[in-house]
């Protein structure tokens, strides 16, 4: 734990930074509203109390931190959590397709590093695609996945994990393919002079290799399976997840909403990709990885 | 002494050139050699010089571009499928991830080998190198020294008669390369094992072997044969006696005769 000490203080002062210019341009982008109400109400204030105005309107153009962390407050812990207003339920709902496509991107993406390594022809037939894959924007895939399910009667979670899926695989088959293939020409020999079959190669050599190269890329792909399934529900008109909370707060133009709705996004991607590292230093330590 | 038994080794005429950007490389011309059983034989010569894809090529791992190479009896190919002989590489090349005594395992696994056997194969071997009590250990935990001893384990598990090293303690500071330049010694005696040795250094092909095979490059060939008449045991300080350092006397000729250090 002793990298996490030696981390605390320089994420600190960038936070405490990031704080204190929060609060200045809040109070900079709602000065406009905020003169409109005065002159309308034909109120003149001081600068002190004109400043804490722009700090707590309702709808401000940017919420002051403070009124964000209340917000979020609020609907993480003081609703019960199968309200639908609750941070936490929307939370679920998102993890659940985030999860659920994550995991069909991972082994997705095994599955084809595995035949990119031992095909040659897939290598070159499938690789231009799967980058021109990553390539399209996936806001515009969105849409018409999960039109094109609907018509075929796939509704609900299996639509957003697929968009999860769909960008999750990528990093994991880039990292595979990697991993595979970073066996040492020695140890490649060596299984050579035991004449040693491919399979046995693979599960002996490669497959043990590639574990480093596997969870690095799995902690890209749980946070991309993440910004898929908040993607995922922006066009379908979900009625629960972040991407939901995100949509009715702009609607509304409920911007504390959206920010408290981002910052819980912000929390559970952080929380996912930990989960991923703490798993892959666990395995490393089976594994008889030097602990470090 | 190669007459009176069947060949391990037998090269005629071994020739291999590797084809890269620059043109056309000979990385072995004309090789004549043969090995018989029992023998320890050093491949000595500067960089360059054909010692270690020789070897590669008695192995298997590289394919001769003329010649033939036989290798008890059958084609280098056959003797690889049959594991004839066991590789121990300039780096231990051990498994990070699997420990010591997986790792002597591995061939064995491979060859499809029970459990009871395996473990039985792992204990008698980790003793001859003298590591027994080190199992459990990943290779990270053992000096460089124990880490190439646990690959000569390996080599050794699967009971093959041949014994191809290349540059073994090349990594390894003197000391510990003494030691077991000794143990080596004392393994051969007790196995009975042919051993083919990769080396540039001339004491340690001198103390070593039975016979030494000075080679020198551009192209890599076979410049000299030096039988060695040293006794089968040799204690550490052999190295003091005239007669060792007449052989390495020879072995200097030969080197220097086989390369220009002009270029």
């Amino acid at each position: 734990m002793d990298s996490f000490r030696d981390k605390l203080v320089p994420v600190t002062s960038i936070l405490a930074g990031v704080v204190v210019l929060w609060y200045v341009f809040a109070v900079i982008l709602n000065t406009p509203f905020q003169r409109d109400l005065d002159t309308r109400a034909n109120t003149t204030s001081g600068t002190v109390e004109f400043i804490g105005k722009t700090l707590s309107q309702p709808k401000p153009t940017l919420p002051a931190p403070h009124q964000v962390a209340v917000n979020f407050f609020e609907n993480t812990f003081l609703r019960p959590i199968n309200s639908n207003r609750s941070l936490v339920y929307n939370a679920w709902v998102t993890l659940s397709s985030t999860l659920l496509g994550f995991t069909f991107g991972t082994a997705l993406g095994i599955v084809i590093a595995v035949g990119i390594v031992h095909v040659a022809t897939l290598e070159r037939s499938l690789m231009p695609w799967i980058i021109a894959s990553q390539t399209i924007p996936i806001l515009a895939v969105a849409p018409m996945i999960i039109v094109v399910l609907a018509a075929i009667g796939v509704t609900g979670l299996i639509p957003k994990a697929m968009i999860s899926t769909y960008l999750s695989f990528f990093p994991v088959t880039v990292g595979m393919v990697k991993g595979l293939r970073s066996p040492e020409l020695m140890h490649l020999d060596l299984m050579h002079t035991y004449n040693a079959s491919r399979s046995q190669t693979f599960w002996k050599l490669r497959v043990p290799a590639s574990v480093p190269f596997l969870f690095t890329s799995m902690k890209v792909a749980v946070a991309a399976s993440l910004v898929g399934a908040i993607v995922g529900e922006l066009p379908t008109g979900a009625v629960a997840g972040i991407g939901a909370k995100l949509l009715a707060g702009a609607y509304y133009s409920q911007s504390i909403d959206i920010w408290s709705a981002l910052v819980a996004g912000s929390i559970v991607a952080a929380l996912l990709v930990m989960v991923v590292g703490i798993a892959g230093r666990l395995v490393d330590r089976a594994m008889g990885g030097r602990p470090a | 002494m190669t007459g009176m038994s069947p060949a391990v080794v037998a090269a005629s005429k071994l020739g291999l050139t590797f084809q890269t950007n620059d043109g056309p490389v000979q990385a072995l011309s004309n090789v004549d050699l043969t090995i018989g059983k029992g023998e320890f034989v050093s491949f000595i010569g500067p960089s360059g010089c054909g010692k270690t894809t020789l070897l590669r090529v008695i192995a298997d791992l590289e394919k001769p571009t003329s010649g033939t190479i036989s290798v008890n009896g059958m084609t280098a190919e056959q003797a690889r499928e049959k594991r004839a002989y066991g590789y121990v590489f300039q780096a231990a090349a051990l498994f990070p991830w699997r420990t010591i005594e997986r790792n002597v395992a591995l061939p064995l696994e491979i060859m499809g080998l029970s459990r009871a056997e395996q473990a039985e194969r792992i204990k008698r071997t980790l003793e001859l190198v003298n590591l027994s009590g080190f199992e459990k250990k990943y290779p990270w935990q053992l000096s460089g020294g124990m880490q190439q001893r646990a690959s000569i384990a390996r080599a050794l598990a699967f009971d093959a008669d041949l014994l191809l090293m290349d540059e073994p303690f090349g990594a390894l500071d003197e000391i510990v390369r003494d030691h077991l330049n000794e143990q080596l010694l004392q393994l051969w005696a007790r196995t009975n094992k042919t051993i083919c040795f990769v080396t540039h250094s001339i004491p340690e092909a001198v103390y070593l072997s039975t016979r030494i095979v000075v080679m020198s490059p551009r192209p890599g060939r076979v410049s000299d044969i030096i039988e060695s008449t040293l006794p089968r045991e040799r204690p550490l300080d052999i190295r003091e006696t005239p007669e060792f350092l007449a052989i390495a006397a020879r072995v200097r000729d030969g080197l220097r005769a086989g390369h220009s250090y002009d270029d």
